[in-house]
């Protein structure tokens, strides 16, 4: 019996740690190894409608954009090392491992260091990143409080959008939190294309406001702008359902988006062990003026495009207890957009058909620990004229380095 | 225009003998041994309050706005502050407080630690790989630090380094003539049996011989279940304990549930200054700390 409950015991006395103390000195977990963490993400999905099918009315999609796949599935698996480099660098790589049709490839996600020590409050990042714009945009997908990106994310910017460029900086030495930061880029991922101007076809820029209320409250408010030449940007054009897979659509000209971000978040005495509770919400405006050209039939055509494409989408989740959360979500989006060629505006899925897309979603997630968490998800998705419900249940789990999450 | 360049060179020379030392600590505790060693030459700012669990602090933008004017920081470190600190110290742009400036302290790094893991598995639950960090439960260690710390603030603010010696001279010496008073009240508690909620008072019992029968959560980091619970009780009615310790921001009913159907009395030790109404400073934390063991003790 004793020697049951010693077992038994074992793991709460400590018996697992070793009784010598660690020596003076620095702390070092593991030496001058970088911290790596893997992300293992698997879902299982089930749509009423066709996940091939799938279209936002008067947005060419590109990018991540669209529903993934249907049944059992492996999400993004990513592999993340991180270190600093030395007194002056850090340095981050993730690469990101995924199955597109069938096929498993691996993404460089991001590839960029940091300064540490330039002082002044100011901070300047190069190489592959997420770009600082809007709230959910500069977080990795797995820190996501919903399975699938908002639809504003997913129509302008293929989910996320990041680019290969350098980003610069500033905290304001004030109280209040006032960050200002402004981004030069390639231009050749979605949204933009073609990495015009000899490779600098993008801009981005963006202001940061934030601070608590007493000690239970705190909130951030965020503007961006992003700009792009944009060459040759190719999207998968529209779908009849019937196959028409020689089909696809290209957009050059100009493009701009700008938006507005607010995150809120809330624990009783800025303690979230048990109870948290958060709100966010982002609205983005996005003016295109170029030309779209379409394949289709063996048939090229060219138009005149002009659109202003907004959405937005608020969403709360709460932490009831400790690990239980549970989340809504609304997403909208508006689409006005002039082609001078209505068979063009159609086969490039620039059409919005009379149609606002729209859609409620609800989450329930348990987080058994910091590094793992279980999510069952419901949506009913109004993205095009075929209303959908889908019902998504995910894993993501992480392995390895404690990741540290901003706020 | 050359005398008033001339007068503004000399006054910003001026400036370190007089402003104050901006000192960014991550816990309570930390905040309190600056103020004692610093006083008047510091301003202290404290990143978070007694009813703060400092392991899940979020990277609040007010933090950032504050660290990234700090002259120095003062952390607990061994990994306590790993889900947080890092985005600070990078978003900061304030290269002063960087690890491997004299600006960056971290209060675990200058003492022993216990219960180092000899495995390195999350099935055992969230592991410091540093050995625990709640070092500041133990008077004894919190005196290393203090010595590490002045030394810090003197070479941080060169120009008051005596100022700084001098007041960690005077705070040594009424240190260790309240340990020695705290030791001789608190022998009746040596070999007493307790259930802590975390592994928080390992380094105080560490110093007062208490024993820890049974810890509430199941594995480090892991919230205490019904099943774990349930098992506590079967095998503390075979090798009871006396008390059930709790810090102010901790779950209130894993203790009260084990504490009723065991007959142990909880215990809510302030944990850090401002943990209780009365834990005011340091010497009042462990004031009241050893005062409240004793009540409980048998």
């Amino acid at each position: 019996m004793n020697r049951v409950i010693s077992a038994r015991l074992a793991p709460v006395l400590g018996l697992f740690f070793t009784t010598a103390v660690a020596a003076q000195g620095s702390v070092t977990s593991n030496a001058f190894n970088p911290a790596i963490s893997l992300i293992l993400d698997g879902r299982f999905a089930s749509f009423e409608n066709e996940a091939e099918g799938y279209e936002l009315p008067g947005f060419m999609l590109g990018g991540e954009a669209g529903l993934g796949a249907e049944g059992f599935s492996v999400g993004h698996s990513e592999l993340v090392f991180s270190a600093n480099i030395d007194d002056q660098y850090y340095g981050q790589f993730t690469a990101a491992i995924a199955d597109h049709g069938g096929e498993t490839e691996v993404e460089l996600e991001e590839a960029f260091i940091q300064t540490l020590g330039l002082g002044a409050g100011v901070t300047v990042k190069a190489g592959r990143f997420f770009s600082g714009i809007g709230y959910l945009n500069e977080q990795h997908m797995h820190a996501w409080d919903f399975a699938d990106a908002p639809l504003v994310y997913r129509g302008l910017f293929g989910d996320q959008l990041r680019d290969d460029g350098v980003q610069l900086r500033w905290l304001a030495p004030t109280d209040v939190f006032l960050e200002l930061g402004a981004e030069a880029l390639r231009g050749e991922r979605f949204p933009a294309g073609g990495a015009a101007n000899d490779g600098k076809g993008g801009f981005a820029a963006f202001a940061k406001l934030g601070g608590d209320l007493g000690e239970s409250h705190s909130w951030r408010l965020g503007l961006s702008h992003w700009r792009a030449d944009v060459e040759d940007r190719e999207a998968g054009g529209h779908d009849h359902g019937h196959g028409h897979d020689e089909e696809h659509a290209s957009f050059s000209g100009d493009s701009a988006v700008s938006g507005v971000d607010f995150v809120w978040k809330w624990a009783p005495n800025g303690n979230a062990n048990a109870r948290s509770f958060k709100f966010q919400a982002e609205y983005f405006l996005r003016d295109e003026e170029g030309d779209v050209t379409v394949v289709a039939h063996g048939a090229t055509d060219e138009g005149r495009y002009d659109g202003t494409q907004t959405g937005w989408y608020a969403q709360a989740v709460y932490q009831f207890m400790p690990r239980w959360r549970v989340g809504v979500r609304y997403d909208a989006l508006d689409v006005d957009n002039d082609v001078d060629d209505a068979h063009v505006a159609e086969h490039a899925g620039l059409d919005a058909e009379g149609h606002t897309p729209e859609r409620w979603s609800a989450m329930v997630d348990f987080a058994n620990s910091e590094y793992s968490r279980l999510r069952l998800q419901f949506n009913r998705d109004e993205s095009s004229a075929d209303a959908d419900n889908q019902v998504l249940l995910q894993y993501t789990m992480s392995l390895g380095a404690h990741g540290a999450h901003p706020f | 225009m050359k005398r008033r360049m001339l007068g503004m060179v000399l006054g910003l020379c001026a400036l370190p003998a007089q402003a104050a030392v901006n000192v960014f600590a991550c816990e309570p505790e930390w905040a309190a041994l600056v103020t004692e060693l610093g006083g008047e030459q510091v301003s202290v700012y404290a990143a978070t309050t007694a009813r703060q669990d400092p392991h899940h602090i979020e990277a609040r933008p007010s933090l950032i706005a504050k660290l990234r004017r700090a002259d120095m920081l003062v952390c607990t470190g061994a990994e306590l502050e790993a889900g947080w600190l890092p985005v600070l110290l990078r978003q900061s742009g304030n290269s002063r407080v960087q690890p491997g400036r004299p600006g960056h302290f971290m209060a675990a790094e200058q003492v022993e630690r216990l219960e180092v893991p000899a495995v390195a598995d999350r099935a055992l639950g969230d592991l410091h790989m540093d050995g625990n960090p709640h070092v500041h439960t133990d008077p004894r260690r919190l005196l290393r630090i203090a010595e590490a710390l002045g030394e810090r603030l003197a070479a941080v603010d060169g120009a008051n380094g005596d100022h700084y010696r001098a007041r960690l001279g005077e705070f040594r010496a009424r240190w260790q003539q309240a340990m020695a008073q705290w030791q001789r009240k608190a022998a009746p508690l040596r070999g007493v049996r307790v259930v802590s909620h975390h592994q928080d008072w390992v380094y105080l019992y560490d110093w007062l011989g208490l024993v820890e029968a049974a810890r509430l959560e199941p594995k480090p980091g892991i919230p205490p279940s019904a099943a774990h619970l349930s098992s506590l009780t079967a095998t503390l009615k075979d090798q009871p304990a006396r008390m059930v310790l709790r810090t102010p921001f901790q779950d209130v009913r894993p203790a009260e549930w084990l504490a009723t159907r065991t007959g142990m009395q909880v215990v809510v030790l302030p944990y850090t200054v401002g943990g209780s109404a009365a834990a005011g400073d340091l010497f009042a934390l462990f004031d009241e700390t050893v005062a409240r063991l004793l009540e409980a003790a048998p």
